[in-house]
């Protein structure tokens, strides 16, 4: 048998689903929790964490068998992680990709950290940020209360 | 100064981020030539919802509202009201829409305006909301030093004292970048600085500089609010912080004769009662170009049936 190479993937190829590449090292664990992979869900999810990586240094990736993303969930992974690219896969072939970008707009995304924010008194208000900074990090304005929250606290995300 | 007045008819004055340069002047010279006249709005009906009580804002809002010859309605504090109940903001304000030509909120909440003016089809103007914004405090402020100084442009401003908590400085600060070449001198205990996300709006928009020893005498204004002792752990600390931050005869003595003090008050004791008669204390005035600022916003909203 035949040791495989240092920089070799260790983590098996799927036949159809989803491919999340390019995570933020540290951040495939919310990854999980956005796409509700738990013990009932009901496909293979498969993760790889600190990964070396040419453009990030080290980066996380999920794969997702027979589970292609809806735009919503797409959405919530990019304030998170918005160098992630996304790999639809058919018959262990990669059939259309792209990548996200920061949403300009969250609603129901993010939740408030403000206690004191309107948004998280019984009023029935949904949660609605605007990005306010790209760069170092990104990061969002609540529409209501006007807290600044870091696009990386992945604790918030609904 | 511009005075482009339909920029304002209709809208909402909610936050100070709302506020482009031409929008701040319009107000201030507003402010600057309005008059008593009970003709002006005497059809008017206003509601000042007041969830928690407020002596100079809603006082001043009044006061503007009748010299204009507008009615009001509404409430001066929480209690008693369908609130009380558990009725919903978002209810309440609708039921105020139906009655009232515009909307006067304070709330305790953050973004509780924002969401009144989300709700209502009337005008809403944020009277404060919770450590967020109170952008007429903002607005009198700027027409303070214009009407003292002549122009807002090119000056040097001081800001002393609670610099994290105090929702005026931020607010103060923000509406400052749309200035040409303010700078600013901010003056605090280390762990009352400016926050680091209202620092970053700063950046790049105006020079600062950050000391903890006070220094005033090459400014135009000297902008002072007040340290509270809660956002202290022991007393002894605060006491050492507070007496290095108190405005005194003397150190008014090295101020400019031209130059400001200006206070949001209330005033406990950071500034020395022996300052208010020396010829840079502006704080009372300040005060009361609360009614000349709210009578320009109140016409200027309400302008469409003038």
């Amino acid at each position: 048998m035949t040791a495989p190479n240092a920089g070799e993937l260790k983590v098996s190829k799927i036949r159809r689903g989803t491919v999340i590449d390019h995570i933020t090292a540290g951040m495939a664990p919310a990854v999980l929790r956005i796409l509700g992979v738990h013990p009932g869900f009901p496909s293979v999810a498969v993760v790889a964490m600190n990964v070396k990586s040419d453009a990030l240094g080290h980066k996380d990736i999920v794969k997702l068998e027979d589970v292609v993303l809806d735009a919503d969930t797409l959405q919530k992974i990019a304030t998170i992680a918005p160098q992630a690219t996304m790999n639809v896969i058919e018959d262990f072939e990669i059939v259309d990709k792209h990548e996200v970008s920061l949403p300009e707009v969250l609603r129901s995304i993010l939740k408030c950290p403000n206690r004191h924010c309107i948004g998280n008194a019984d009023e029935g208000v949904e949660s609605h940020f605007a990005l306010a900074e790209t760069a170092p990090i990104a990061a969002y304005r609540c529409h209501y209360c006007e807290e600044l929250v870091q696009a990386d606290r992945a604790e918030l995300i609904l | 100064m511009s005075t482009d007045t339909a920029s304002w008819t209709g809208r909402d004055l909610i936050s100070i981020r709302d506020l482009q340069r031409s929008d701040i002047e319009t107000v201030l010279t507003e402010a600057q030539r309005i008059q008593t006249d009970p003709d002006l709005l005497r059809t008017r009906i206003i509601a000042s919802l007041f969830f928690e009580p407020s002596t100079r804002t809603q006082l001043s809002f009044s006061t503007a509202a009748l010299r204009l010859g507008a009615r009001l309605i509404g409430f001066a504090s929480g209690q008693g009201t369908s609130k009380s109940k558990g009725e919903t903001l978002a209810d309440t304000v609708r039921m105020a829409e139906g009655y009232a030509d515009l909307i006067v909120i304070r709330h305790p909440l953050e973004g509780s305006a924002r969401l009144a003016a989300d709700t209502a089809d009337v005008p809403v103007v944020n009277a404060g909301d919770g450590a967020n914004q109170h952008p007429t405090q903002t607005l009198l402020d700027l027409l303070t030093i214009q009407t003292s100084l002549g122009a807002i442009d090119r000056l040097k401003i001081g800001l002393v004292g609670d610099l994290r908590y105090g929702r005026t400085v931020h607010s103060l600060a923000q509406a400052l970048t749309r200035f040409d070449d303010v700078s600013l001198r901010l003056m605090s205990p280390p762990t009352l600085r400016l926050p680091d996300a209202v620092r970053r709006e700063l950046d790049g928009e105006l020079a600062f500089e950050e000391v903890e020893e006070l220094a005033l005498k090459d400014l135009d204004v000297v902008y002072v609010t007040r340290i509270q002792k809660e956002r202290f752990p022991d007393v002894e600390e605060y006491d050492k912080v507070q007496g290095s931050y108190v405005i005194t005869p003397q150190l008014v003595e090295t101020m400019r004769e031209d130059a400001i003090i200006l206070h949001p008050l209330p005033r406990v004791d950071e500034i020395e009662r022996a300052v208010d008669a020396m010829p840079q204390a502006t704080y009372f005035e300040q005060a009361r170009n609360g009614v000349p600022v709210r009578m320009a916003l109140l016409k200027l909203l309400l302008a469409e049936d003038n």
